[in-house]
C-alpha cells in the first residue's frame, strides 16, 4: 500500500504546526531568560542569599564624671526560620518552649510581611536551663536557632530616665525612613531622651553577614561578613550624684528640676517626676506595662522639664525687675508703698501679704516678693516691654534642645492678645503678667535657663546635654547693664539669706545660694493652699544659683501643687546645690593633688 | 534473523544519535539537579540509576529494531491486551506515589505501566486505522474510540494520571486526523473538542483530587499561593529566567540542589537545564527535540505502508505533546499536569518506553523500502 499525496500534505502541515509550537516555547524562553532574565536572576539570588544585619554593640552613656549609666548585657532568644513552617509540629514546639500553642501560632502567623525570610523570634530572654533544653532537642526542629543579642541595662533605674531615655523597636515612620535603613530588623533604637537624640552615634555601624541558604532555611555557607563597628560612647553633662539627690528629694511629689552650669550651658540634672524604669523598655515593653504607664494619671512618661508649662509666678519678677531697671522706670532707690493691694478701676489686685509690706525699694521687694511693688513696675513698663525682656531671657520660645517635642511657653503682649483672643490688652492683665501670673507660662527648663543667664551676668550659652571639655564661647551677651545684674543678684542672695526673705529654706551654711521663690496659682481662689484639694493647690517654684560670687550651678525647681515655693521647692534646690558643690570640692581637691 | 548489510546502511543514525545525546544531557542534568548543596555532601545515586536505565534502554531499542516492525501489526492486539492487563494491575494493587497510583512494584524496580501502555496503544490504533479503507467515517471514529481509547483514558483519569490521560486522548485525535476524517466525523471531532473543554472542565473539577485542583488554580493565578503549587511554577520560572542568555554554567545552578525547585530531576528538569545553560542552551535543546520530531514525521512520509506511517506519526505526536506539555509547564504557560520530559526526566520506565518508541521510528525508517521485504 502506498501513501497518498493527501497524507504527505497533511504531514507537511503538521510539521508547520509543530514548528509553530516550538516557536512559541522558544519565544516564552526568550521572554523569561532575556527580557525578564535580570529580574529572575535577582530573585534566584534572593532565594539563596540572605543578608543578615548584625547590630553593633551600642555605645555606653557616661555621666560627667565618667560613671557609666548603662550597660550592655547578653540576652538569649530562640527563633525559627520561616521556610517550611507547614511541616512544623506546633504542639511539640509549644511544649518545648513552654508557650501557649495559640500564642505561638499567632507569633508565626503575624510576622511582619516585609521580611518573610527573616527568622521569627519565638521566645526571648532565655535562661541557661531553657537554652540547654532547646539545644538538646534541636534535631527535631532543624530550623530552630538560639541566638544571642545584647540588651540594655539602665544601671540607675528610675534615676535620670527622662534624660537618658530608653530603646524601642523602630516605629512605622522610622522603619521607612532612610536614617534607619541600616538598622537590623530586630534591633532596637533610641526612642526617648539621649538614647534617641544621639542614636546615630550610639548605635554604631551594623555588620552584615551574607549567608547561602537552602529552601529549608538551613545556613549552608557564610559568603561574606563585615563586622559591626561599636557605637561611640557619649559623655553627658549630667552629674548622676546630683541627679540622684534631686530625684530622691522630690519623694512622691510630682514636678521637675533643671540644673545647668551657667558658664558653659551644660545640663547638670534634668528631673521629671514621677519617672519610670527604662529597663521595662529594654527588650520591648509588655502591653500591660505600657498601658499602665500611659494611663497613669501622674503621667510618668511626660518630661515635665520641657513638655509642661506652668505660670512662673514670682520667679518672673526677676524679669520685671531687670526690665524696669533697664528701661529706667525705676532705679535701685525707687520706693513704692504696699498697702496689701492696689486698686484699678473697680478691681483690686492684692499682695500675697495682706497686711502690706509698707514702703520698700527693689531690693526688699524682691526679698519679700512684694506683689504690689511689681504691679507698679508693670504699670510703668507696659506689657510689651516686659514681654520683650522675657523673650530676651529665652522665655516663650523653644530651647532648641530637640530632645523631645517641647512646649514653647507663653509670653503674652498686646499683639499676642489681639491675635489669639481678638481682644485689646487690659492693664489688669499687665499686673498679673508682671508677677508671672495670668497668661504667662514657662517650662521649668526655660526658667533654669533664665536663672543661668542672670548668674552669668547676661551671657547666654547654648544648652548642652553633653559634657563640654573646653569652655564654649557664649552665644551672645544680653544688652543689660552689669549694675542691673549686680543689683538683682544681690537681692536674690537676700531672698535666701536676709531676714524676711521668702527663700529662707534654701539657706545653706556651705554655700551662698541666691534664689527666688514662686507660687503659681492654679485657680484664682485666694485661700490658703493648705485647705485646698491637692489638684487645686498652687505650684511651687524655686529658682536659684550658687555660689553668689562665682556661680557654678543654676537651677529651677517646680513642684506641682506643692503650695508655697519657699516651703516646698526651696529645700530641694538647696539639697541639689549642696550635693553638687560637695562633688565639686572633691573634684578640686583631687585635681589639686 | 540475519542482519542485512543494507539494513545497517539504511539505519537511522540521526534519530539514534539525537536520543542518545538527549539521554546523556538528561543524565548530566539529573547529576547537577540532585548534587548536594555542600561540597562534602553525599551524592545521591539518581544519575547512576538513570545511566543504567539508559544502557538498558539502548539494548531494548536494539531489540526493537532487530525485527521488521510489520510484525508489530500482527501482535498488536496481544500487546494491547497485555498493556490493559498491566493498567488493571496498577488499578488493583498499585503503589501510590505523589497522591496518584501509577507504579507497579516488581521487587527491585517499580515501574509505570501507563508508560509502556501508550506505545502499545499507538501501535493498536495505527493498525486498526490502517486496515480501514478511505477516510474515517463517524461510525468508525466512534468504534475506534470506544474500542481502544475510552477505557484506558477512563482508567488513567481514575488513577489519577490526568497528564497521561490527556496525552492519550490527544494522540488518538491526532492519529485519526492524519488518517483522514469524513465530514461528519471531522465535525464531531471539532464539536467534541469545543464542547468537552467546558464540560470536561466541570466534570473533572468535581472529580479532581485536591492537589489537581490546586494545580489548576495555581496555574491560573500563580501569585496567590507562593508556598503551594504556584510556588513550583514560580520557582521554575525563576530557575529558567535566572539562566539569562548564557546560563549560570553547568553545576552552577542553585534552584535545584538548594531545593527551591521541586521535582527538579523529574518533571522540572528543563528548568534545571535552562538555569545552567541559559537561552543559548534552551534553544539548542528545543532544536534537538524539534529535529527528532520532524525526523519522525519525515519517517512517516517515507514509510513503506500506512501502518508504519500512522505509527511513526503517532509516536512523533506523542513526543511533541509530551515535550510541549512538560516544557510549557516549566515555562508557566501550561498547567502543572506532571508529565516527564521524554529522554531527559529521571525515571526508568518512561526512558525505556521512549527509547522503544524511538526504536520503532528507526525501525520504520530503516525498513522503508518495501523491496527489502
Amino acid at each position: 500500500m502506498s501513501i497518498n499525496v493527501n497524507s504527505s500534505e497533511k504531514i507537511l502541515i503538521s510539521s508547520y504546526v509543530i514548528i509553530a509550537l516550538f516557536f512559541i516555547l522558544a519565544i516564552r524562553t526568550w521572554q523569561l531568560q532575556i527580557l525578564q532574565g535580570h529580574e529572575y536572576r535577582k530573585l534566584s539570588e534572593e532565594n539563596r542569599l540572605r543578608i543578615v544585619r548584625v547590630a553593633a554593640p551600642r555605645g555606653i552613656i557616661f555621666d560627667r564624671n565618667g560613671t557609666p549609666l548603662v550597660k550592655n548585657t547578653p540576652y538569649y532568644f530562640v527563633s525559627i526560620s520561616p521556610q517550611n513552617l507547614d511541616r512544623l509540629d506546633i504542639s511539640a514546639l509549644a511544649e518545648l518552649l513552654k508557650i501557649d500553642r495559640v500564642v505561638l501560632l499567632e507569633k508565626i502567623k503575624n510576622r511582619p510581611q516585609q521580611n518573610l525570610y527573616e527568622p521569627i523570634r519565638l521566645k526571648e530572654g532565655l535562661s541557661a536551663k531553657e537554652i540547654a533544653l532547646i539545644e538538646a532537642r534541636r534535631s527535631e526542629f532543624p530550623s530552630l536557632a538560639v541566638d544571642v543579642d545584647v540588651s540594655r541595662d539602665y544601671l540607675f533605674g528610675n534615676i535620670g530616665a527622662h534624660l537618658i531615655g530608653y530603646l524601642g523597636k523602630p516605629n512605622e515612620f522610622q522603619y521607612s525612613s532612610p536614617d534607619f535603613r541600616d538598622v537590623p530588623s530586630n534591633a532596637f533604637i533610641g526612642q526617648w531622651g539621649v538614647e534617641k537624640l544621639y542614636d546615630r552615634q550610639l548605635r554604631g555601624t551594623s555588620g552584615e553577614r551574607i549567608i547561602e541558604m537552602d529552601a529549608l532555611g538551613r545556613e549552608l555557607r557564610l559568603i561574606k561578613e563585615t563586622s559591626p563597628i561599636r557605637g561611640d560612647d557619649v559623655k553627658l553633662a549630667m552629674d548622676i550624684k546630683l541627679q540622684k539627690e534631686a530625684e530622691e528629694s522630690f519623694g512622691e511629689k510630682t514636678g521637675a528640676l533643671v540644673a545647668m552650669k551657667p558658664d558653659t550651658g551644660e545640663i547638670l540634672a534634668l528631673v521629671s517626676k514621677p519617672s519610670f524604669d527604662p529597663n521595662l523598655f529594654a527588650r520591648g515593653i509588655r502591653q500591660r506595662q505600657w498601658e499602665e504607664l500611659n494611663q497613669n494619671k501622674k503621667l510618668p512618661l511626660l518630661n515635665r522639664s520641657l513638655q509642661s508649662q506652668y505660670p512662673p509666678g514670682s520667679t518672673f519678677k526677676i524679669i520685671t525687675a531687670i526690665a524696669a531697671m533697664e528701661e529706667g522706670v525705676i532705679d535701685a532707690a525707687t520706693k513704692v508703698t504696699c498697702t496689701g493691694e492696689i486698686a484699678y478701676g473697680r478691681w483690686h489686685f492684692g499682695c500675697w501679704q495682706k497686711q502690706g509690706h509698707g514702703t520698700l525699694s527693689l531690693h526688699r521687694a524682691l526679698v519679700e516678693s512684694c506683689d504690689v511693688y511689681f504691679y507698679e513696675l508693670g504699670k510703668r513698663l507696659g506689657i510689651d516691654k516686659i514681654a520683650s525682656y522675657a523673650r530676651m531671657f529665652g522665655l516663650g520660645r523653644e530651647t532648641g534642645l530637640k530632645m523631645v517635642k517641647e512646649r514653647s511657653g507663653v509670653i503674652p503682649d498686646t499683639k499676642w492678645k489681639l491675635e489669639k483672643r481678638r481682644q485689646p490688652w487690659y492693664l489688669g492683665e499687665t499686673f498679673n503678667a508682671s508677677i508671672g501670673q495670668g497668661y504667662v507660662a514657662t517650662t521649668p527648663f526655660q526658667i533654669a535657663q533664665m536663672m543661668s543667664i542672670v548668674a552669668t551676668g547676661g551671657y547666654i550659652y547654648s544648652p548642652s546635654l553633653l559634657k563640654v571639655d573646653t569652655k564654649p564661647e557664649p552665644l551672645r551677651r544680653l544688652p543689660v547693664r552689669q549694675e542691673t545684674f549686680d543689683e538683682v543678684k544681690k537681692a536674690l542672695s537676700g531672698v535666701v539669706n536676709e531676714n524676711g526673705g521668702t527663700g529662707w529654706a534654701a539657706k545653706s551654711s556651705m554655700v551662698n545660694i541666691c534664689g527666688k521663690t514662686g507660687t503659681a496659682q492654679v485657680v484664682g481662689v485666694k485661700k490658703d493652699s493648705k485647705y485646698l484639694a491637692e489638684t487645686f493647690r498652687d505650684h511651687a517654684w524655686f529658682v536659684a544659683f550658687a555660689p553668689y560670687e562665682a556661680p557654678k550651678i543654676a537651677l529651677s525647681v517646680m513642684v506641682e501643687h506643692g503650695g508655697h515655693g519657699g516651703a516646698a521647692a526651696a529645700p530641694i534646690a538647696k539639697g541639689a546645690i549642696e550635693t553638687y558643690m560637695k562633688g565639686q570640692r572633691l573634684e578640686n581637691r583631687q585635681t589639686a593633688h | 534473523m540475519k542482519i542485512d548489510r543494507r539494513l545497517i546502511k539504511n539505519f537511522d543514525w540521526v534519530t539514534f544519535s539525537l536520543i542518545i545525546i538527549l539521554a546523556v544531557i538528561g543524565v548530566m542534568t539529573i547529576y547537577s539537579a540532585t548534587r548536594p548543596p555542600l561540597p562534602h555532601g553525599t551524592m545521591p545515586s539518581y544519575y547512576m540509576r538513570q545511566l543504567y536505565w539508559v544502557i538498558m534502554s539502548i539494548l531494548a531499542l536494539l531489540l526493537m529494531i532487530s525485527f521488521d516492525y510489520v510484525w508489530l501489526k500482527r501482535v498488536s492486539y496481544v500487546l494491547y491486551g497485555l498493556g490493559m492487563f498491566l493498567l488493571l494491575l496498577v488499578f488493583l494493587l498499585g503503589r501510590t506515589g505523589m497522591g496518584a497510583q501509577r507504579w507497579l512494584n516488581l521487587g527491585i524496580v517499580s515501574f509505570q505501566p501507563s508508560e509502556v501502555f501508550k506505545l502499545f496503544y499507538i501501535i493498536t490504533i495505527s493498525r486498526y486505522l490502517s486496515e480501514l479503507q478511505g477516510k474515517v467515517g463517524l461510525a468508525s471514529l466512534l468504534r475506534t474510540f470506544f474500542l481502544f481509547a475510552f477505557i484506558p483514558i477512563l482508567m488513567l483519569i481514575k488513577q489519577p494520571d490526568l497528564g497521561t490521560a490527556i496525552i492519550l486522548l490527544l494522540v488518538f485525535l491526532s492519529i485519526v486526523i492524519m488518517k483522514g476524517l469524513q465530514r461528519k466525523a471531522a465535525a464531531l471531532v471539532v464539536l467534541i473538542s469545543l464542547v468537552s473543554v467546558p464540560f470536561l472542565g466541570n466534570i473533572l473539577w468535581e472529580g479532581l483530587k485536591d492537589y489537581q485542583r490546586n494545580r489548576l488554580v495555581a496555574f491560573l493565578e500563580p501569585e496567590t499561593d507562593p508556598s503551594g503549587i504556584g510556588y513550583h511554577i514560580n520557582q521554575s520560572k525563576v530557575a529558567i529566567g535566572s539562566g539569562q542568555v548564557m546560563g549560570k554554567g553547568y553545576l552552577k545552578g542553585t534552584q535545584g540542589p538548594f531545593r527551591f525547585l521541586p521535582e527538579k530531576h523529574t518533571d522540572f528538569i528543563f528548568a534545571v537545564f535552562g538555569e545552567e545553560w541559559g537561552f543559548a542552551g534552551s534553544v539548542v535543546l528545543l532544536f534537538l527535540y524539534l529535529s527528532l520530531i520532524l525526523r519522525g514525521l519525515d519517517t512517516a512520509s517515507k514509510a513503506k505502508d500506512e501502518f508504519g506511517s500512522l505509527l511513526a506519526l503517532g509516536i512523533s505526536f506523542m513526543f511533541t505533546i509530551y515535550f510541549c506539555v512538560n516544557v510549557g509547564m516549566t515555562l508557566g504557560i501550561m498547567p502543572v499536569v506532571g508529565v516527564p520530559l521524554p529522554f531527559m526526566s529521571y525515571g526508568g520506565t518512561s526512558l525505556l518506553a521512549n527509547f522503544v518508541a524511538a526504536g520503532t521510528l528507526i525501525n520504520i525508517r530503516t525498513r522503508r523500502f518495501a523491496l527489502f521485504y
